[in-house]
């Protein structure tokens, strides 16, 4: 009994001492700083200054055939819109050329008989042509074009009345929308907390990768092979400093994300410390597993990138719909720890803690956790081969 | 003179396959890129999940489910019954939309009064929200027309006719094929010129050629070279499986893309000679390399529009080479680009070129010397 008490304390001494050493480190070589510090930072004003779907003045062209006042009116409402910056020309030619240069996302045709049509009773055909080649702005342009163009029919229905001649202006059936948790339909709100996800990603298994890789490299795990630290200590001694680290890290980006980018944060605080110690409970093992396959720094941080970024950039659902892949791709996205962690986020930020999503993506990143762990400590041995 | 620089040439193209480090980068990103990438990297909204709840028991209502149930665009529809099963399947992230229509509903489409008809969306994916609900909106339309019986109501005063010109179903392949021809060309063109420098440099076989009888000039040709024509030659691959295996249409000329595409890697293998002259191993290199390619990836509208982005970051993206050649693919592919706006998006990258290529030579002689 006391001589395993004894045991335990020696093997809590063996952990504490590799932490110190790791901590001591990390404060003289200035690349992990710049990994957790400088690179969190630098990515997110990246990506969130730079990623951004919502429309802001996309430039169309309007061709007024004829000038008329109706024509006219349509004009102002389109002017008017935050959405576009419009440029106005007499005929197609010169708009058409500059929908192929991409100077133009789309351009609204009224032909000349347009306002002859009104008047007539006839229907009045509004033409809009958008670039494809860009689907997403492509599709947002349509729509947006469109609620201009359902505006201005209502407005002209009520200041000219003319429902009186028996014109029917307003559709039998009309659909009204509710976004829930992001009213202004503003992408940076899920944008930022699905990169944030990446990041961490990134962070995660790059701090880690790195470290095994270099004393492998530099011949220290040898050193080490002499003493009495076992499998254990060993990883234990490295994952304790780079948790904190990685903890560290995603603090600075949740911040930024509110105080900078006013991100509204709807969960509390203890759920997002749980969910981002699950997630680098996955992420962590993740590099140590590549950097002791690897055993070589300049290998360990290249498959960091290849196995971390960029899966986690293409396929965790942050920009590209998971939804529409094919059913091949959507199987292998289930694999990815930042699947589940895009999700978290975005609901943490936007609607709160909703346990339907947190449990279940918990759950999930213990168990790649642990499943890397068992790895690791089958893959480990502290001897030469 | 061409003697030499060819013989450096074959040897650079003989290390780069030798090296189990580069042939990994030759093979697994592309391969990665082509399978993965071209399918994922979409914005289109398709098989998503929505939901129905209908507190209607009248024909409108039940006519206008059909409609949805009937739509090739919503493969997956669940039927709520009640009004706290909608919070459930949205918060839970199960459905992106629930379409709720209330009990007046028919009553009010009979009696010709306007009748809603409520779309409740996710904004947690507000961007793949909108699209739906452009989808919703279109059903919903459809309706309301068919409704209005011709003999009783004159016509409507006004309607929308839309075309998308260049890709007219709007397929996400499109967009992203001829997107990912240019960020290949990138990555090869970068990555392979800083370490080819690099390794040597930590090799120590660098100092080997500067005794040989290569000058400086000839030495950057000979790294430029290769990377040059690996990097055309794993475009051409690319742009053959776009063209055969994902049925992109290749409009405009050929001449064009590749005369493009020769300057545009001279810019690129620019920036990486610059990074591997200022690294001092492989992995700095490496670094060096994924610092430059993030941002200017992520900022070259691939990921989401420039005119999207705020004044000052479209001002810092001008210096961006692949801005203008993802224009140029994107062009050449769908659009068939006068040779007049291929050359406007030509010269800035020339322009590129010249710096950064005068840049790395003077630092690298610099730091030979």
């Amino acid at each position: 009994m006391t001589n395993n008490s004894r045991g335990a304390r020696a093997w809590l001494r063996r952990v504490a001492g590799l932490v110190r050493k790791e901590f001591l480190q990390i404060r003289r070589d200035p690349s992990s700083y710049l990994i957790a510090g400088l690179l969190p930072l630098l990515l997110l004003f990246i990506f969130g200054f730079g990623v951004t779907l919502d429309l802001r003045r996309v430039p169309i062209g309007f061709v007024i055939e004829q000038s008329t006042p109706e024509a006219n009116s349509l004009l102002d409402s389109f002017r008017n819109s935050k959405y576009f910056k419009v440029q106005i020309d007499r005929n197609r030619q010169q708009p058409e050329e500059d929908l192929v240069a991409g100077k133009l996302k789309g351009v609204v045709v009224l032909a000349a008989d347009f306002s002859e049509r009104l008047g007539r009773g006839e229907t009045a055909p509004v033409q809009i042509l958008v670039d494809g080649s860009d689907p997403n702005t492509a599709g947002l342009v349509m729509n947006y074009a469109q609620g201009v163009w359902s505006n201005w029919l209502e407005q002209e229905a009520l200041s000219q009345a003319d429902l009186a001649a028996g014109r029917n202006l307003a559709p039998p059936v009309y659909v009204e929308q509710r976004f829930w948790f992001n009213p202004d339909i503003r992408s940076q709100n899920f944008l930022i907390p699905g990169s944030i996800a990446i990041i961490m990603s990134l962070i995660g298994t790059l701090l880690t990768a790195l470290v095994v890789a270099r004393e492998w490299e530099r011949g220290t795990i040898e050193a080490l092979m002499t003493t009495p630290v076992g499998v254990s200590e060993f990883l234990l001694g490295k994952l304790i400093p780079y948790f904190l680290m990685g903890m560290f890290a995603m603090c600075i980006a949740a911040s930024t994300a509110v105080f900078m980018f006013d991100v509204p944060f709807r969960g509390s605080i203890p759920a997002l410390l749980i969910v981002s110690s699950a997630f680098l409970y996955a992420m962590l093992p993740l590099g140590l597993v590549i950097s002791t396959l690897t055993k070589n720094q300049f290998a360990a941080s290249q498959t960091a990138l290849i196995a971390a970024f960029l899966p986690a950039f293409e396929l965790s659902g942050f920009i590209f719909e998971i939804d529409t892949m094919p059913l091949a791709i959507r199987l292998i996205t289930y694999l990815l720890p930042a699947r589940y962690f895009v999700a978290i986020l975005q609901t943490l930020f936007l609607a709160g803690d909703v346990l339907s999503v947190l449990v279940p993506g918990t759950l999930a990143l213990l168990a790649f956790g642990t499943a890397l762990l068992a790895v690791l400590v089958r893959n480990t041995r502290m001897r030469l081969e | 003179m061409w003697q030499r620089i060819r013989t450096l040439i074959i040897k650079e193209l003989l290390a780069i396959w030798r090296d189990p480090h580069s042939r990994l980068i030759l093979i697994i990103p592309p391969t990665i890129q082509m399978l993965v990438f071209s399918f994922a990297a979409t914005q289109e909204v398709k098989n998503v999940r929505m939901a129905v709840f209908n507190q209607d028991l009248g024909t409108a209502a039940r006519d206008l489910v059909a409609r949805f149930d009937g739509s090739p665009n919503f493969t997956y529809i669940e039927h709520l019954g009640s009004e706290q099963e909608i919070a459930a399947a949205i918060d839970s992230r199960n459905v992106i939309m629930v379409v709720h229509i209330q009990s007046a509903f028919s009553r009010k489409v009979a009696q010709g009064v306007p009748a809603p008809v409520q779309l409740i969306l996710d904004g947690r994916r507000s961007n793949a929200a909108q699209i739906v609900a452009g989808y919703a909106g279109d059903i919903v339309n459809r309706y309301a027309m068919e409704l209005l019986d011709p003999r009783h109501s004159a016509p409507l005063a006004s309607v929308v006719v839309t075309r998308i010109w260049f890709n007219p179903n709007l397929e996400g392949t499109w967009n992203s094929v001829p997107a990912l021809v240019a960020i290949l060309t990138t990555l090869m063109g970068l990555v392979l010129t800083s370490l080819s420098v690099a390794r040597e440099r930590e090799l120590g076989t660098f100092e080997q050629l500067l005794v040989s009888p290569l000058s400086p000039g000839e030495i950057i040709l000979g790294k430029t070279l290769p990377s040059l024509l690996i990097g055309i030659g794993e475009a051409t691959l690319m742009i053959l499986v776009g063209v055969i295996a994902f049925r992109v249409p290749l409009h405009g000329s050929l001449l064009l893309l590749y005369a493009a595409m020769v300057v545009y890697l001279f810019a690129v293998i620019g920036v990486g000679l610059f990074v591997s002259s200022l690294a001092k191993t492989q992995q700095q290199a490496i670094l060096g390399g994924f610092v430059f390619m993030v941002p200017a990836m992520l900022l070259s509208g691939f990921a989401s529009p420039i005119e999207n982005m705020p004044d000052w970051l479209q001002w810092a993206t001008l210096a961006n080479p692949i801005r203008y050649f993802i224009v140029i693919v994107k062009g050449i592919f769908l659009k068939d680009l006068p040779a007049s706006i291929v050359f406007q998006n030509i010269w800035p990258m020339a322009v590129i070129g010249c710096v950064t290529l005068s840049c790395a030579t003077w630092l690298f002689k610099h730091r030979v010397e």
